[in-house]
């Protein structure tokens, strides 16, 4: 298994090499002069020239790869040409939202979407299977931001049950050691504030969360309804074994593989932010930060956040592996 | 302690006759059918009316070509077949218990300890993803309440007693590290590791190659033999009933058509069916060039046993009367018959597949 981890691990630098690569090219390629949409209409060719010095879009481009990788490799991701600010910063500052919001939906797509796609996998055509498959096509089709703006509705403004938007209530003033502001409560002993932030996760966390859930569910119960009839489920219930212990150890084990691909799938799309839900919900997660980057063509803010967007992928696609290993040896060996 | 079964010594009437020992027999099949219906379709009869007894120590053969619902059998009597859509009529004895019908829980504790069953299909009967000590030492756990170091210990023995050789190393492997034979010898152990009295065995060869059929049945017989356990081998070769059964129960179509103590069977054989399954056994001592003998037609050439023979249009000895009237099974000549228009002559002497 170790060996496994080692040498999935070091397959990952020439993917990170080439994407850093590919990146770079492709945001050059886009249509539009980035001094130009910066100075908007009334920009004086001066203008025009003098800032693209000063960020080097008069340089060749080989000379502009070479500077952006060398920087890249003293941690300088660049500097917003929009905001003025170091990327890197708007990353420490916006990451953590994104982060909180993604763990809270995950962790409903899997807590909630395992259980009920087996369920609904081992009675394949009862009413509850029916229930469930009918609602988490519901789930999909749903618009992300029609369902965030109806739960703000429900559960927000008219029961007033939870928080409207933001993180956490404007009156509390806390210390933000690690900018996650749940974990940041918990360690500096505000307990209170550490609840009141959590509240604010859980609607944004259900509009965002169910699309995952939905696949979860339909991919869970399409693997199990698969595992269902192996032959090897049939030498457990030969053997005399436990329900139990046949459904988790023999059934559930062998039909999460592909289930695994897609919870990393969706933890890569909730990574990369969510702009309708961070747009309802009044978070400042990065979702609509690379939203404006985009619209303004603020190109190191856009490699900086594509690159960590594709780091993120390359990391959870590791993990998938890694838990593939863990879970079958079969792929050990490969 | 074993009751030796002593061929030659024909049973009075093997069918419905309580065996002549006097002990009662383990495992009493009495009229046992199971019908699957699908809404839509026409209900079939995977099996029709089977009484059979077997007692301790007995090694029993079912023998019929595919469909002819030997399998389906088995796994009624392990309470295996799925729970919808199927209809199990009739009564499965085992020692005096009920199974069919039996609750979930009752059956549960005796699948694995008192009815062990090895499966057609090594390559997928072994979970890909637990190590094969696992999966022995989670039925020792399960029935015989052994500890965690106990159990893997017994787990060596048992596949030191199958033959896997280096078996404290094996203990840890995957079942995709090894081969066919060892996965089937691996089936066996878990099989026999609650040492069942009854071991149910559906075609454990068919799916291996030709060497190592004949040790996987060696090892069979090593094993069920001299001790209590009874052995139902299910198997479409009469060549393995021949090397290892003492009583055989040839199925088509879902019934019975006849049964007979193993050499009464192989020295005659009455149905045509029996005689065509014995004809069609490739052999060594032919001249070669002389083509097989098979029994023309196909398993889906039968009639429904509600309107005669189900092997009429197969059948080379078929009559009229065979397509007017379901012949029963009847006692003749040392042994059960369903058939108007038996075979008279010795059609050929058969060898057996030698372990």
């Amino acid at each position: 298994m170790l060996r496994f981890a080692v040498r999935r691990i070091g397959l990952m630098v020439p993917t990170l090499i080439g994407l850093s690569l590919l990146l770079f090219f492709w945001v050059r390629i886009l249509p539009g002069d980035p001094a130009r949409s910066l100075l908007g209409q009334r920009a004086t060719p001066e203008g025009i020239e003098r800032l693209n010095e000063l960020y080097g879009f008069d340089q060749p481009i080989w000379k502009q790869y070479v500077t952006y990788v060398s920087a890249l490799a003293r941690g300088d991701f660049g500097q917003s040409i929009d905001l003025h600010e170091p990327v890197l910063d708007a990353f420490i500052d916006k990451l953590p939202t994104t982060i909180e919001v993604t763990f809270v939906a995950l962790l409903l797509a899997v807590a909630v979407g395992i259980p009920l796609g087996y369920y609904a996998g081992r009675h394949q055509g009862g009413w509850l299977d029916t229930a469930i498959v009918s609602t988490s096509l519901l789930g999909v089709v749903t618009p992300v931001f029609f369902l965030a703006i109806l739960l703000k509705y429900v559960f927000a403004d008219q029961l007033g049950l939870l928080p409207t938007q933001g993180r956490q209530d404007a009156r509390i003033d806390v210390d933000h050691p690690t900018n996650f502001y749940v974990l940041d409560g918990l360690i500096t002993g505000e307990y209170a504030a550490a609840w009141d932030a959590l509240q604010h996760l859980i609607l944004p966390g259900l509009a965002l969360g169910t699309i995952p859930l939905a696949i979860v569910v339909r991919i869970t119960r399409a693997s199990v309804s698969d595992v269902v009839h192996e032959d090897y489920v049939r030498t457990a219930e030969a053997k005399g074994l436990y329900a139990g212990t046949i459904n988790r150890r023999h059934i559930l084990r062998n039909a999460l593989l592909p289930v695994v691909t897609t919870i990393g799938l969706q933890l890569g799309l909730l990574l990369s932010g969510a702009v309708l839900t961070e747009t309802v919900f009044a978070l400042d997660g990065i979702g609509n930060y690379l939203y404006d980057a985009i619209t303004v063509r603020d190109y190191p803010v856009l490699q900086g956040f594509i690159l960590f967007i594709a780091l993120m992928y390359s990391i959870i696609n590791l993990l998938v592996d890694l838990s593939y290993g863990l879970i079958d040896p079969r792929v050990r060996v490969s | 302690m074993t009751v030796e079964y002593v061929p030659g010594q024909p049973q009075s009437q093997p069918q419905t006759t309580i065996a002549g020992h006097g002990d009662r027999p383990l495992l009493t099949v009495t009229d046992l059918s199971v019908t699957f219906t699908r809404r839509g379709r026409a209900p079939v009869h995977a099996v029709d009316d089977v009484s059979f007894q077997i007692r301790a120590g007995e090694h029993v053969g079912l023998v019929g070509e595919s469909g002819s619902g030997k399998s389906v059998t088995s796994l009624a009597i392990m309470g295996l077949l799925p729970r919808g859509g199927v209809e199990v009529a009739g009564s499965v004895d085992f020692d005096g218990q009920e199974l069919i019908g039996l609750d979930t829980a009752t059956m549960r504790n005796l699948r694995g300890q008192e009815l062990a069953m090895v499966f057609q299909d090594p390559m997928t009967s072994l979970n890909p993803v637990i190590t094969v000590g696992r999966q022995i030492t989670e039925v020792l756990k399960r029935h015989r309440d052994l500890d965690k170091a106990d159990a893997r210990t017994e787990a060596v023995d048992l596949l030191t007693k199958v033959g896997i050789p280096d078996p404290a190393r094996r203990v840890g492997d995957y079942p995709h590290q090894l081969s066919g034979g060892m996965r089937q010898r691996v089936l066996i152990a878990i099989a026999l590791a609650c040492q069942p009295r009854l071991l149910i065995a559906d075609e454990p060869t068919t799916a291996l190659d030709v060497t190592i059929q004949a040790q996987i049945l060696e090892l069979l017989r090593e094993l069920v033999s001299g001790s209590q356990t009874a052995l139902l081998m299910i198997t479409h070769d009469l060549g393995v009933v021949a090397g290892l059964c003492d009583r055989v129960h040839v199925m088509y179509s879902g019934r019975i058509v006849e049964s007979a103590e193993r050499r009464q069977l192989f020295a005659r054989p009455r149905h045509p069916y029996t005689g065509g399954l014995m004809a069609s056994i490739p052999r060594l001592d032919q001249p070669r060039g002389v083509p097989l003998t098979p029994i023309p037609g196909s398993p889906t050439d039968t009639l429904p046993w509600s309107q005669g023979c189900a092997f009429a249009p197969r059948c080379p000895n078929s009559e009229v009367d065979c397509r007017m009237h379901t012949p029963a099974l009847e006692p003749a000549d040392n042994r059960a018959l369903r058939c108007f228009h038996p075979l008279t002559t010795d059609p050929r002497s058969v060898g057996a597949t030698h372990a």
